[in-house]
């Protein structure tokens, strides 16, 4: 049995959730196994998770609760199952528990995993190392294992149709050791590592006063917006948005990179991207060996005609 | 107080990652290797900071060959006052966090610190699997850290936003950024650093779970189709008919 875990925001499965459920029955059909889905919290809406290829949900009715807490629910759940692997997203419920659950159930880990496949009969698993600059791929020689799924690298299936059992379980929890004062949210928009399209400026843009037409051209595409490190640094933009190596690692459907170098460091953040697409006026930018779509020429050009493209579309439509 | 900094090494950033023919192994020719960035820039400095404000003491610990002698003084250049290394190369991360841990339970340390992942392997596994050993509370990517008396207030990064908690002591984070500003060490921190006390330990049996089959290089990008800034209408067909994104 796989058991995985499915956590609630909002009333909603998190699509983090459902891409480590997608991931759980992958690996189901593959070892001929079948999938228990282990749900955190109440839904209001009843979505069925056999659609995902959950053939068994127990659901654990709690609405606030802790990492450690989430850590003890599956761990108790998995020593009386057993399950072959346990499988959970490494979002940030994932980076606080994904290690220590491995840890204390004496499980193999394999954090920020990014497929599977079978070779000769053995489960294969890749992930992304050197900052994207290369993959690595692992078995497990030994025993279960906790997987925890690098986010936005599974695509969700949801035409699976199993049929899938619910039951209800209520647990003895033990208190936390941490206690949540307050989550604070940034804004409303979809956040960096979620988003599926990225807007991106660096310091080709001149001025701070100028990202606006990169706020437009992102509200258009319904894209999130980020920057190169430079300038959070010199504080023309927030430093939640700063992309690369020391900032964060995204990994959406397509990434707009408009007046960035593209230096390794940058790329380093935005490898995963799957297309890429480069405006820059200099056609030596680095950042155009790494592009799927380039435009060289001037953004401060290019950039408000695409917008009045783009608007002249939507108007039309 | 009494803190611990786990360190680590890595090649620097902007190295050439190439492996050889069995793609087993990691070609090092050439590559430099500096203190991996989360360790030194927030983690070390951090606990150093807290240090200045409290007293105590910094103990880095590195699980390395002697190789990683550098980095370990450079740690103590900025202002660990000791290092303690396991003269081994680990197999994997739960082998570092088991070497680690056994080190640390003949230690009473109040914190531990490490960096959010390392910059080779990204893994972000060690610093949970110590806590999971020692069965400490752990709290990932920690961007603002401060202790009163026995307690930590910690904010850390989740989805779209932070999340503010508190935890008593001892407990176990890796460190992000925004926790602590890079110190570069000095002349007099140079100097000092070796004569501050290295304790070089013995590892302890392990047997890995996992086996790594082989590392491959992501396939070369076919090549970039450059349009025209004079043609937008291009660039927006690209946008709706190749990436569906309008
Ligand atoms: C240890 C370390 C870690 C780092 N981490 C990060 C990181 O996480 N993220 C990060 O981004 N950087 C990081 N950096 C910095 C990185 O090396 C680069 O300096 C940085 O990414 C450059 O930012 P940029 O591309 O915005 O600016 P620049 O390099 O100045 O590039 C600006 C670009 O805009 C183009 N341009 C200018 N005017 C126009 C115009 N009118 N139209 C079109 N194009 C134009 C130029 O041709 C140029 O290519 C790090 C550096 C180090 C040493
Ligand atoms: N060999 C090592 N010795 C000491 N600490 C390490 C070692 N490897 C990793 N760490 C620590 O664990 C953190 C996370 O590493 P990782 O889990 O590999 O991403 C690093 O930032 C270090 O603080």
């Amino acid at each position: 049995m796989i058991l995985v875990l499915i956590e609630v925001q909002n009333n909603d499965v998190k699509k983090s959730s459902l891409e480590a459920l997608s991931f759980a029955s992958q690996l189901a059909s593959l070892q001929n196994d079948s999938v228990c889905a282990l749900t955190i919290g109440t839904l209001e809406s009843s979505i069925n998770l056999g659609q995902y290829g959950a053939d068994e949900n127990i659901i654990i009715p709690s609405l606030e609760i802790e990492n450690d807490q989430i850590e003890y629910i599956l761990r108790s759940i998995a020593l009386e199952k057993n399950p072959s692997h346990i499988i959970l997203s490494l979002n940030s419920t994932g980076k606080n528990l994904a290690a220590v659950l491995a840890a204390k159930l004496n499980f193999a880990l394999l954090s920020g995993v990014t497929g599977v496949h079978l070779n000769e009969s053995e489960l294969v698993f890749s992930k992304t190392v050197f900052s994207g600059k290369a993959k690595a791929l692992y078995s497990i020689v030994q025993g279960s294992s906790v997987i925890a799924i690098m986010p936005n690298s599974i695509s969700i299936n949801n035409q699976i149709n199993k049929n899938c059992t619910t039951t209800t379980k209520n647990l003895d929890i033990p208190g936390s050791r941490i206690k949540t004062l307050e989550k604070r949210m940034i804004s409303g928009k979809t956040p960096l590592t979620e988003a599926s399209v990225v807007v991106s400026a660096g310091r080709g843009l001149k001025d701070p006063s100028n990202w606006q037409m990169i706020e437009e051209l992102a509200e258009l595409l319904g894209a999130s917006t980020a920057c190169s490190r430079p300038v959070a640094d010199i504080g023309w933009r927030p430093h939640h948005e700063h992309v690369g190596q020391t900032g964060i690692a995204i990994r959406p459907n397509v990434y707009i990179a408009i007046g960035i170098s593209g230096a390794i460091q940058h790329l380093a953040g935005v490898n995963n991207s799957r297309k890429i697409i480069v405006i820059n006026k200099d056609p030596e930018a680095p950042f155009f060996a790494a592009a799927d779509y380039g435009i060289c020429g001037d953004l401060f050009e290019v950039i408000p005609k695409l917008n009045e493209t783009l608007k002249k579309i939507k108007s039309n439509s | 107080m009494k803190l611990l900094v786990c360190i680590s090494k890595t090649p620097d950033t902007t190295s050439k990652i190439n492996f050889d023919s069995s793609g087993q192994n990691f070609i090092d020719n050439g590559v430099q290797y500096i203190m991996n960035p989360y360790d030194e820039w927030y983690a070390l400095v951090r606990a150093i900071e807290l240090k200045e404000q409290f007293g105590g003491t910094v103990e880095v610990i590195h699980i390395g060959d002697a190789q990683s002698e550098m980095i370990i003084r450079k740690a103590l250049a900025i202002g660990a006052d000791s290092a303690i290394r396991v003269d081994y190369i680990a197999a994997d991360s739960m082998d570092t966090a088991t070497q680690i841990a056994n080190v640390v339970k003949s230690k009473s340390y109040d914190m531990i610190f490490l960096g959010k992942e390392t910059i080779d392997h990204n893994g972000s596994e060690v610093g949970g699997l110590l806590a999971g050993i020692l069965d400490w509370p752990f709290i990932a990517y920690v961007n603002k850290l401060s202790v009163q008396n026995t307690q930590a207030t910690i904010e850390s990064e989740i989805e779209g936003g932070i999340r503010i908690s508190q935890c008593n002591l001892p407990m176990v984070i890796s460190c992000a950024k925004g926790l602590a500003e890079q110190r570069i060490p000095n002349m007099m921190g140079i100097m000092n650093a070796k004569k501050k006390p290295l304790e070089i330990v013995q590892p302890i049996a392990f047997e890995s779970k996992l086996k790594i089959n082989r590392f491959e290089l992501p396939a070369a990008k076919s090549g970039v189709r450059m349009i025209s800034p004079e043609n937008i209408n291009e660039l927006v067909d690209v946008l709706k008919n190749d990436l569906k994104i309008i």
